[in-house]
């Protein structure tokens, strides 16, 4: 499957999707575009698991990414073909449903018996929620330290991130595609060199390497010239842009880098901005499978878009495994309009001052309400270093509020200051703003002891 | 004189609930040491004042020529619960880059610093 044998083996990890709305085009350029062995694709952020968990409540075989079914028909050919294999977490919180449908697509394209999909599950917390807290698992927020108990009755939705080894148990077992739950974004990469190198489960730099390869490719094009701030201006093809691949050697080294012929760019500083993002504490990445060292990252040129990575460290693992929880905290709504030149900002401010008042006059109640301008200060605030008259300023109000009915309120009071307000307003034909339920995370820890995976093959 | 981040650093920034991490990248090697050593955690702290409400902390990469920002407070609650435009602190990473820096004549000329443009 791989390009070559013996010690030189390289495996080829390619990234298609770095979220769950990605390019959809991306998966089927990376298995078309050039020789790859893996193709993983990540769609899962924060609260996606709530809105998952939301979809199946309504429908018991939903849940899960549906966007992955469509990638896999397109990607079909060449797994049917070509041995390439997939690891996704698209399976949300119904990874076996996420099989089946990928398994009717391939039966649908006369592809029947042709997949083996492995499907990971175990990381679903939410039925053994009040055992677990009943047995002294505090599932404490890490960021406040409350207690879940706290908000225990309005929990969406409980995932345990889950590491690297249940994904290569299923490529042992020759799944050629993969579906998880709430892995975490990194194992995606790490799992399948991992299977490819035998690397072992105390094999900590090597780990650590397939890690760090995992984070530098799991946003997609944000390593390769997507989002790059560095010589923005001169990043060629942004509309072809190459997603990008891991070369990785079975010693732990690895070059990141693209199919040619594709836009974007890889260098070392677009790599370095992707290695930075989302970044704690570098010296100490934590995952379920190593605690990987970014401090001994070291990263070199090795030829046009392509970045050579080397000397990664990693120690072993923490007994606790990280929890995804999503919890309903109330509502908010966001409501927008334009003020055109002269004196936009003028305008604009009197238009808050208007608002803020109606809404006190009403005895409306809010937990928050936040007003930016849009065009002045929305991204910078008080750092914004202003030059001169703003040509319009979209004014933005928000407010979020535990009452459904204040929030909803507030929703009308926007329209009308188009004619009972201050002028030269425009930019209101979106109608109403929406009101938003909120669901919002909660990041705890559990003991690695209470979580059990399981992997199952379907054909 | 004075040098502007901006002309010498690049940077990334994203969230982590309520915290902004911003990654600070020399544009040179050669520049790096100036920005770690400009770049304090009390400088930073108080380039953001007004702006978060927690603290600052601050980590070093010299092998990337990086340094890593953790902004606490940053993001009005952060995640979903947050109001603001750029709830994910996604462009906190260039209101980092505002800094203005100042150095030695001497020093901005061994290194070749670009100065700051004249108002």
């Amino acid at each position: 499957m791989s390009q070559t044998s013996g010690s030189n083996r390289i495996v080829r990890v390619a990234a298609g999707q770095g979220f769950w709305g990605d390019w959809l085009d991306a998966p089927r350029r990376q298995v078309e575009g050039g020789p790859v062995d893996y193709l993983m694709l990540d769609y899962l952020a924060e609260v996606t698991m709530s809105i998952l968990q939301k979809q199946k409540e309504r429908d018991p075989n939903m849940g899960y990414a549906r966007d992955f079914i469509g990638a896999m028909e397109s990607v079909l050919p060449a797994v049917v073909d070509r041995g390439v294999r997939v690891v996704a977490n698209a399976g949300g919180v119904n990874p076996v449903a996420c099989a089946r449908a990928v398994l009717d697509v391939a039966a649908a394209r006369g592809a029947a018996g042709a997949l083996k999909v492995g499907v990971v599950t175990g990381d679903d917390l939410l039925p053994h929620l009040d055992a677990l807290i009943g047995k002294g698992h505090p599932l404490a927020n890490m960021e406040t330290g409350e207690p879940l108990s706290t908000v225990r009755d309005r929990v969406l939705s409980a995932n345990a991130y889950i590491g690297s080894v249940p994904i290569v148990e299923a490529l042992a077992r020759g799944a050629n595609v993969v579906v998880t739950g709430r892995s975490t974004d990194t194992a995606l990469t790490m799992a399948p060199l991992r299977h490819e190198f035998g690397w072992g489960a105390s094999d900590w730099d090597r780990l650590a390497a397939g890690i760090i390869a995992g984070h530098i490719i799991e946003c997609g094009a944000q390593c390769s010239g997507g989002n790059c701030l560095y010589d923005w201006r001169n990043i060629p093809d942004l509309a072809n842009v190459g997603y990008p691949i891991v070369e990785a050697n079975a010693d732990g080294t690895f070059v990141v880098t693209k199919h040619p012929g594709t836009g974007g760019r890889i260098n070392v500083p677009s790599v370095t901005e992707q290695l930075v993002y989302e970044m704690g504490d570098p010296h100490s990445y934590i995952t379920p499978d190593v605690v990987a060292d970014f401090s001994s990252i070291r990263l070199a040129p090795d030829g046009e878009n392509r970045v050579r990575v080397f000397g990664i460290t990693g120690r072993p693992a923490t007994d606790k495994l990280k929890v995804s929880i999503a919890y309903r905290a109330g509502f908010k709504a966001v409501g927008t309009l334009v003020y055109a030149w002269p004196d936009a900002l003028e305008k604009a401010q009197l238009a808050d001052r208007v608002l803020r008042e109606r809404l006190d006059n009403m005895g409306l109640r809010f937990d928050q309400l936040l007003t930016e301008f849009v065009g002045v200060s929305a991204t910078h605030g008080p750092l914004t270093v202003t030059t001169g008259e703003a040509p319009e300023v979209q004014w933005r109000i928000g407010v979020r509020s535990g009452d459904r009915k204040a929030v909803e309120r507030f929703t009308r009071e926007i329209a009308p200051l188009v004619l009972n307000g201050p002028p030269t307003v425009t930019g209101f034909a979106g109608g109403r703003p929406k009101v938003e339920e909120i669901v919002a995370y909660w990041p705890a820890l559990v003991d690695k002891s209470v979580v059990q995976t399981k992997v199952e093959i379907l054909t | 004189m004075k040098v502007r981040l901006v002309d010498i650093a690049h940077a990334r920034s994203g969230d982590k609930g309520d915290t902004a991490n911003v990654g600070v990248i020399a544009l040179r090697p050669e520049w790096y040491p100036f920005i770690a050593e400009s770049l304090t955690r009390a400088r930073v702290a108080q380039h953001f004042a007004g702006v978060i409400t927690g603290d600052v902390e601050r980590f070093e990469l010299p092998n990337l020529n990086a340094l890593n920002f953790l902004l606490h407070g940053a993001l009005d609650g952060g995640g979903t619960l947050s109001l603001k435009t750029d709830a994910q602190g996604k462009v906190f990473s260039t209101a980092m880059l505002r800094m203005l820096l100042d150095v030695d004549d001497d020093r901005a000329r061994s290194l070749k610093l670009p100065e700051a443009p004249h108002k």
